[in-house]
């Protein structure tokens, strides 16, 4: 049942009482139980505290009393958002038994939204990472085959929401960490403008780049998360103090008018040529929704890849250097001060990590700030204003999410050729512009995502186009393609 | 004329006396049990991010101000990295390339010598924890109440010739900063803290020697005496044709001398980065123009006045000026007293002797204007005498008790009669032969043994000039 309800459904059911909290979450517990031996989505789960709490809904719903925006709904978070007295362990050695006294801003708006948690979800650890394989604990797998990955490195929330286990979740994004999974799992996944969601209790990754967001399985779901999540926050200096508006209202269809770039630079040499027709073909949908499309350029593209490789490492690297072993998390056993410090941070971290940490450290020492990090930091600008300059023409750009499909699990080996996973995405976490990815057709039964990138603060602008485009294509159709598969999947595990 | 010219630059750190700490929440209070003064922000937990205190702005401002800064327009913070386990996050947010203050100055004078010490910059930082070491058994422990408590770092030219200077620097600096009220700058309790940087040249020479850093001086006195101590070191290496090493020295306060730290190539690389988690901090010209209104009569100004207005001697301006609270003090009593030098005597004297003696500031007393005016006022009017003005300052210190109140209890009004006076100089008379026989044997100082000998037997409340009168007539 749960794996073709949407967030919008359940809680029309909820309201109409064919349906109760407690029901609705037993239904998640039981779908988890059902397919989480093959999808591996979650890290932690926290049936009990979920059953309980959906509960207290239940008799909210009774006594007839206020009750939140998204009250009953199961949902999953990235093992990376802080969950007062619930572990989070950023899928870390360093953080395995890490259980934060306090919450991240997000979880405490979904919480008084009367939203249900049911668990934390896998992820690259430390969100480094595009298919989830860099956890340390294990690979989720991706539902629509599950000897592929599912993208990363919200892979796990990604793939429980495209698996049924929950409603929604939500996901990090600091260089395409929400969209590549969304599209790898045929799933719809949004990064807001920098500074529209709290990063309060968010582990960080890059702050100048991560930003939270939700994975659904439609539109509206994400204009419904979205409203609950997106605020002004006084504990974080980044967060914009600007309204909110309520993004359902952007729901209406109208795409008449709209102008749309088409950044030729995303259609590169070497993507699967199926991925691009994809999402030629779901621009071509707009257009014959009243949308125009040109093709643009965007020319400092190409660079995104190296600068974002000096920028997230550098601001990793220093958010990194309090896991010392001191006040919490991993501390290896060691004689001395230097010694603690040495053996925490080698045996606490991957290697991933590490290699990031180690370029991340270069690049800010003596004597390198101004090759490498300043000098990233000029590119950064360039790259900006290309958006400056076509966000004066065009109200959005549409391109692939990814220039391929999920892969094989073990198929990437070389990091550096696993960076280019994120080679769509990294422009507009450069830039702080809002991105989303929506499923716009399967290539070889696999989704294909397609990005819509939309001026600061213009998540608007976004939904409606995206909703217009989904109301208006195959995919409702081709998702019922999962479900079936899943199915099979399932019995198989039992 | 020595050979060398001394020249050195101090780093002074000061704690702003905020309600909270500079990130956070947290209340900055000196004193609590162990980590009860922390949270998320402050213990550096993952995800938690830091949120900057208006009020540590305006107290670091307020303080540039009073120290002839100019305050630019924009500022930011950058992240300076280290491992301690003092240091939560391992770096500490601070400023780097673009502090909150720059190009200010104070003034000060050495034996009658006035010179101008320029101030390269001051910027705002977080201070760290404090690490409590074991008395027994191999380990440490960590206490962050101190963690994100706001610090200034008050960074000088290296104008300062002498390490007397550089005592007369900080004396002034803390004088001023007192003045602005942004800090308790006790430097026992730490909310005053010196680095010094000292290198030695030719004199007549442009060009800086090597210089050494010196750290833990926990007093002026030690920064007086480290200093000395480096100048007298760096002598004699450069006597015998040595080279100076570029260190760091730590004071050693007890066995008075400085050893090495580390040296130039094991200094740290603070890998400074602008904090990506803080946005820059933009200071408008009207707040700047508001403030530096609302900043008090600085000590300068103050001992012009109380030169020029009330004919204090420049010396005592100078001292009693140097504290803030004397200052005042000073003020509210001349409010109803018109001779100065009378309240500074008493402030310079008897009062700092009970201050320093009880390691205490004004404020820290029983004691106020209105106490020392009533009992400067009794001693005018001839109701007590100086002896006894003296233990009714005491009294005063410890109960609070208006002076007429003390005098009255205990009875020490006086005597002024004539007759009650002879009767006890006629009795010292006959009990004293022999001085009294040195004193009309032509040796006149012995009347003052006869004097005190009526004091005492009085209980110190004969007037003196009478007892004096009255002794000689009668001799």
């Amino acid at each position: 049942m749960l794996e073709q309800l949407t967030v919008a459904e359940a809680l029309e059911k909820l309201a109409a009482r064919e349906i109760s909290a407690q029901e609705l979450t037993a239904a998640a517990c039981k779908r988890i139980d059902e397919v989480e031996g093959t999808i591996k989505a979650f890290v932690t789960l926290t049936k009990e505290q979920a059953l309980a709490a959906a509960a207290r809904v239940d008799a909210k719903l009774q006594a007839g009393e206020e009750i939140g925006s998204l009250a009953g709904v199961p949902m999953a978070l990235k093992d990376n958002i802080c969950t007062k007295g619930i572990r989070t362990t950023c899928s870390s050695t360093m953080l395995q038994d890490f259980v934060p006294p306090y919450s991240a801003a997000v979880y405490e708006h979904l919480k008084n939204a009367g939203s249900i948690l049911v668990g934390k979800t896998n992820l690259d650890e430390f969100a480094m990472g595009s298919s989830t394989e860099n956890s340390a604990f294990f690979t989720t797998r991706n539902p629509w085959d599950t000897e592929r990955v599912p993208g990363g490195s919200s892979g796990g929330s990604a793939a429980a929401v495209a698996a049924g286990e929950v409603l929604f979740a939500l996901g990090s994004d600091t260089g395409g960490s929400i969209r590549q999974p969304a599209s790898f799992c045929g799933v719809v996944g949004m990064k807001p403008t920098y500074g529209r969601i709290s990063r309060y209790g968010v582990v960080a990754f890059a702050s100048s780049l991560d930003q939270v967001g939700p994975l659904t399985k439609d539109v509206r779901d994400c204009a419904l998360v979205m409203n609950a999540i997106a605020r002004h926050d006084p504990r974080d200096a980044t967060s914009a103090n600007t309204e909110t508006p309520d993004y359902t209202k952007f729901l209406d269809g109208h795409v008449k008018g709209l102008k749309i770039g088409v950044p030729k630079e995303y259609f590169m040499e070497g993507m699967d040529p199926g991925v691009a027709a994809a999402v030629r073909k779901g621009i071509e949908l707009l257009v014959s929704l009243g949308a125009e499309a040109e093709e643009i350029s965007l020319p400092h593209t190409e660079y995104s890849i190296p600068v974002y490789y000096v920028i997230a490492p550098a601001e990793a690297a220093s958010n990194f250097a309090r896991f010392d072993g001191v006040v919490y998390g991993y501390r290896a056993d060691t004689d001395s001060l230097e010694e603690m410090y040495l053996q925490t941070r080698g045996q606490g971290f991957a290697p991933e990590v590490k290699r990031r940490l180690l370029l991340g450290t270069y690049v800010l020492s003596a004597g390198c700030y101004e090759e490498y990090y300043l000098k990233a930091l000029k590119v950064r600008t360039l790259i900006k204003e290309d958006f400056v300059k076509a966000f004066t023409k065009y109200d959005l750009l549409v391109t692939p999410t990814t220039p391929y499909t999920a892969f094989p699990v073990g198929a990437v080996k070389d990091p550096v050729k696993m960076y280019h996973n994120d080679i769509c995405t990294i422009a507009a976490s450069m830039a702080g512009l809002p991105a989303i990815s929506i499923p716009c057709g399967l290539v070889e039964g696999l989704p294909v995502g397609m990005q819509l990138i939309g001026n600061h603060f213009a998540e608007g602008t976004i939904l409606r186009a995206a909703y217009a485009y989904e109301q208006n294509s195959e995919w409702s159709t081709q998702k019922t393609e999962l479900y079936r598969k899943l199915r099979e999947g399932g019995r198989k595990h039992e | 004329m020595s050979k060398y010219e001394t020249v050195i630059g101090l780093e002074v750190h000061v704690e702003l006396a905020t309600k909270t700490k500079i990130f956070c929440g947290c209340p900055t209070e000196f004193g609590s049990e162990p980590n009860t003064n922390v949270c998320p922000v402050c213990l550096g937990l993952p995800g938690a991010l830091p949120m900057l205190n208006k009020k540590a702005v305006e107290y670091a401002i307020k303080a540039a101000l009073a120290l002839n800064c100019e305050i630019p327009a924009y500022s930011k913070f950058d992240r300076k990295h280290y491992f301690y386990p003092d240091l939560p996050k391992a770096y500490q947010i601070s400023q780097f390339d673009q502090p909150l203050a720059l190009n200010g100055y104070l003034d000060i004078e050495v034996d009658g010598q006035a010179r101008r010490i320029g101030i390269t910059r001051i910027h705002l930082e977080e201070d760290a924890g404090k690490l409590v070491h074991a008395d027994v058994g191999d380990y440490s422990l960590a206490d962050y109440n101190r963690g994100g408590v706001p610090l200034i770092e008050i960074v000088s030219e290296p104008d300062l010739r002498s390490p007397q200077e550089a005592k007369a620097y900080l004396e002034k600096l803390k004088s001023i900063i007192q003045y602005t009220g942004v800090s308790d700058v006790k430097m026992e309790e730490g909310s005053l803290r010196c680095d010094a940087n000292i290198s030695l040249r030719p004199a007549g020479s442009e060009k800086f020697g090597t210089r050494v850093e010196i750290k833990n001086m926990n007093s002026f006195r030690a920064v007086e005496n480290g200093l000395a101590y480096e100048v007298a070191r760096h002598t004699e290496i450069l006597d015998a044709g040595g080279q100076i090493v570029q260190e760091t020295r730590r004071w050693d306060e007890t066995k008075g001398v400085t050893y090495a730290m580390r040296s130039k190539e094991e200094a740290d690389d603070y890998r400074y980065f602008p904090d990506p988690d803080l946005v820059p901090v933009i200071v408008e010209s009207s707040w700047v123009e508001a403030l530096r209104q609302s900043l008090p009569e600085m000590p300068d100004a103050r001992q012009k006045k109380y030169v020029d207005k009330w004919g204090l001697p420049a010396y005592d301006a100078a001292v009693i000026t140097a504290s803030k609270h004397m200052a005042d003090f000073f003020e509210a009593v001349m409010e109803k007293y018109d001779d100065a030098k009378i309240v500074s005597n008493w402030l310079m004297g008897e009062i700092s002797r009970h201050l320093n003696a009880e390691g205490l500031e004004i404020t820290d007393t029983k004691l106020t204007p209105d106490h020392l005016t009533a009992l400067i006022k009794l001693q005018d009017e001839g109701t007590i005498s100086g002896t006894i003005a003296k233990t009714v300052l005491k009294e005063m210190f410890e109960s609070g008790k208006m002076p007429d109140e003390i005098v009255e209890e205990k009875g020490l009004i006086q005597i002024t009669d004539e007759a009650a006076i002879a009767a006890l100089v006629d009795e010292v008379i006959a009990n004293n032969p022999k001085p009294v026989a040195d004193y009309q044997s032509g040796n006149k100082k012995a009347i003052g043994f006869l004097v005190g000998q009526v004091m005492k037997l009085s209980k110190g409340k004969a007037n003196p000039a009478l007892v004096n009168k009255l002794l000689q007539e009668k001799l």
